[in-house]
């Protein structure tokens, strides 16, 4: 059991949930994950971890409500608390002098990518930040990058902030700095980074992603997480989350992350009437 | 029923009832029903109480079956319960999963007339029976001793090695990864065979003993094993053998491929057949396949035939006689439905365009010289290729250990198999005041043999606590 310290809507449909977890938050690093299940009904689901505090022993995860599992966390309110939150789980992002190290976040990977920024940054990096989203009302925690980050910019697909387009204009991006980022990370949905990937390969800047597969125990056990990457069948929990973006096999990935999809819509028809349906949108507030 | 006699001899081995195969491939329930009183007294009845048991040398922890059994024949069935209970703090488990007929049974003296006592039989009556009785008396603990000792992992040898060190006057902690305690007992064998409310009841004793369990909790990334010797004195891993094999075979990753892991911990640990109720989905196939022979391969076959399934097929590359799974669980699997496809070997698994399996191919073999195991090599036969429509397979073929406790602590040796090396007769590691035991020493192996190496772990143990010497 950990107890709920925050949960916001930041932007619409996205959610920031601190949770009390000493031991986790005092052991995390960059790029790693965690598992939570919501009650003792719940689906176990891996989030990554977005923030942490070891002085008040506190983990911030940003996460999208999608289906049935995000749903109830994002009914949770501070004092609730969640039935498990185990971690820190996968490795942990390599951090090294890189040079220039373009980070690309989208959706909650804003959230999961700005601990990886700053670990880069603290460890001499120049950080370029490209934001991705289909509306600027959607970009957050924007401020948290401003002082790390020599230059930002920002992709949105009706063009409300920054280039107007999909993430595809990152190839403009790269175009627009004196020379190529010497790496680029991606974290976001699998659109982003499997797109993202392409357009780093074409250009050959070395490309880092984080996976984000359904996983159950997320300790090597189950295999639902396999990933194949050069060939090779990775598992993203235990191998990952982190791998070489123009070595993933992104068909299978998507493919094998949509496995439920029937089943997670089949709960919405037939499951008895759930108190987060009849929570109150807090979109605009 | 017959009385079959011949001289003094009973050899009447006494069936156990069990849920009609038509009945029980449409739920959950356990399928063996146990002995009642009476048929439990008669089976008892047929034991001979041999001056030099061979039964006890056949058992892992060396149960006083014998002994165990005359109490039943008195009908003084606390006191068998406490007898058995001395050597085996899981007789319930035991009772169930115990391959008692390559073990205890197999050495009855009845066995030579084909009528062993059932032994296993007699041992799930007891532990069924207790349970029955309300309150379990809880054994006198030594005084304190002040020691602190880390289990890591929850299943049969960590519950074991808990058990007999609280016993003993240590301050034990229980870690497990997962948010229930009982490892394979709790994700791996199914309801039908072993009920989870029967895995609660034990991880319920050793707390009542006042063992501490942590869940969700995963050593070796929540804390080191380096971490956790800073707080205690000793340390045990029984973190079991759970990292699936795959057959590295074209297709492997489709849709509807599943390893027996993750197909079994979604029906168990997560309940998934009660989706939606529970909400870890499982998806429902009309064909499966599941590759393997052994006791979890059946598991998985009859869980889907369980969940609907039209058709159930285990493919295994040698034939019937080789079938690594105890005969019982083959025949239950059989009389339930499931088809055997033996001496067959998959090749490819051939999925449609949105990446969900639709078929399989498979080779056809033929059994060859016998190989480093003893038995006959399974061996391909060319040009035999032949293709089965399937929805999903389950790959049965074995796991090894788990390298994240060895892969994050320095010093502790392994070997060529991930196991963890370890003194055979202590459970002691390469590490200064870590012991192991169970499958992350043997490689997946069977619940008794797991509890076996906590006993002799737990001894190890308690001599280093008092003593210093390990």
């Amino acid at each position: 059991m950990n107890r709920v310290i925050e949960r916001t809507m930041i932007v619409p449909n996205m959610h920031l949930l601190t949770l009390e977890a000493p031991e986790i938050a005092r052991k995390i690093q960059p790029g790693q994950f965690v598992i939570v299940r919501a009650d003792d009904e719940g689906e176990r689901i891996p989030l990554s971890v977005a923030d942490w505090d070891i002085g008040k022993g506190t983990i911030t995860i940003i996460f999208m409500e999608v289906g049935a599992s995000t749903g109830v966390l994002a009914g949770l309110t501070a004092g609730d608390s969640v039935a498990t939150c185990v971690g820190p789980l996968g490795n942990a992002t390599t951090i090294g002098r890189f040079g220039t190290v373009m980070c690309v976040g989208g959706c909650y990977g804003i959230g999961s990518i700005y601990p990886v920024a700053r670990e880069l940054w603290y460890a001499g990096n120049e950080i370029i930040m490209v934001f991705e989203a289909r509306s600027s009302y959607l970009i957050y925690w924007a401020d948290r990058f401003v002082h790390r980050a020599a230059k930002i910019f920002t992709i949105t697909r009706d063009g409300s902030l920054g280039m107007k387009g999909h993430i595809t204009r990152l190839t403009d991006v790269i175009h627009a700095l004196p020379k190529p980022p010497d790496r680029i990370i991606v974290n976001g949905c699998t659109y982003l980074m499997a797109h993202a990937s392409e357009v780093t390969k074409n250009l050959g800047i070395p490309t880092v992603v984080n996976l984000n597969p359904i996983m159950i125990d997320g300790t090597g056990m189950c295999g639902v997480c396999r990933v194949t990457v050069g060939g090779t069948t990775k598992f993203a929990c235990v191998d990952g989350p982190e791998f070489d973006g123009h070595e993933v096999d992104w068909k299978e990935f998507l493919a094998r992350r949509k496995q439920y999809t029937n089943e997670e819509t089949s709960y919405f028809r037939h499951s008895d009437p759930k108190p987060i349906l009849h929570r109150e949108g807090k979109c605009h507030s | 029923m017959s009385e079959e006699k011949q001289g003094k001899l009973d050899l009447n081995r006494h069936d156990m009832p069990k849920q009609s195969p038509e009945m029980r491939r449409h739920n959950f329930n356990e399928v063996a029903l146990g002995y009642t009183q009476e048929l439990a007294v008669a089976e008892a009845k047929r034991c001979l109480q041999c001056k030099k048991p061979k039964c006890r040398t056949g058992c892992p922890v060396e149960i006083d079956i014998p002994d165990f059994i005359s109490y039943i024949v008195k009908g003084d069935f606390k006191s068998g319960i406490k007898k058995l209970k001395e050597k085996n703090c899981l007789p319930a488990v035991c009772g169930r999963v115990c391959p008692q007929e390559s073990q205890c049974e197999s050495q009855c003296i009845l066995k030579n007339k084909g009528a062993e006592v059932a032994i296993g039989r007699l041992e799930r009556f007891l532990a069924d029976w207790e349970a029955t009785q309300g309150e379990v008396d809880i054994p006198l603990k030594a005084a304190r001793t002040g020691k602190k000792v880390a289990v890591v992992g929850s299943g049969p040898a960590g519950i074991t090695v808990a058990g007999d060190l609280i016993l003993l006057g240590h301050d034990v902690t229980i870690f497990e990864a997962l948010h229930k305690a009982g490892g394979v007992l709790i994700y791996g064998i199914p309801e039908f065979r072993l009920p989870k409310a029967i895995v609660a009841r034990e991880v319920e004793y050793v707390k009542k003993l006042g063992v501490n369990v942590i869940t969700d909790y995963v050593v070796g990334k929540t804390r080191s094993i380096d971490e956790l010797l800073k707080e205690f004195d000793a340390i045990f891993i029984g973190t079991g053998a759970g990292l699936p094999w795959f057959m590295n075979i074209p297709g492997e990753n489709l849709n509807g491929v599943y390893s027996a892991n993750e197909y079994l911990t979604r029906m168990n640990l997560m309940q998934g057949y009660r989706f939606p109720m529970s909400s870890t989905p499982i998806r429902k196939h009309a064909k499966v396949a599941v590759v393997g022979g052994g006791n979890v391969a059946m598991d998985s076959a009859r869980t889907a035939l369980r969940m609907g399934a039209d058709e159930v097929r285990i493919i295994y590359r040698r034939s019937h006689s080789e079938l690594p799974a105890r005969a019982e669980e083959s025949e239950n699997a059989e009389e339930e439905g499931v088809i055997f496809n033996m001496l067959t070997l998959p090749v490819q698994y051939i999925g449609d365009e949105n990446g969900w399996l639709r078929e399989i191919e498979c080779l056809k073999m033929e059994l060859g010289e016998p190989d480093a195991s003893g038995r006959p090599r399974p061996v391909e036969m060319p040009n035999s290729n032949f293709k089965m429509k399937m929805d999903a397979v389950v790959c049965a073929i074995g796991n090894s250990p788990n390298p994240l406790v060895p892969s994050t602590t320095p010093g502790l040796e392994t070997t060529r198999h991930g196991t963890l090396v370890a003194n055979p007769e202590t459970g002691k590691t390469t590490r200064d005041r870590v012991w192991a035991g169970g499958d992350i020493v043997t490689g997946a192996a069977t619940v008794i043999l797991a509890m076996g190496a906590g006993r002799k772990a737990a001894r190890s143990i308690h001599e280093f606590l008092t003593t210093g010497k390990q």
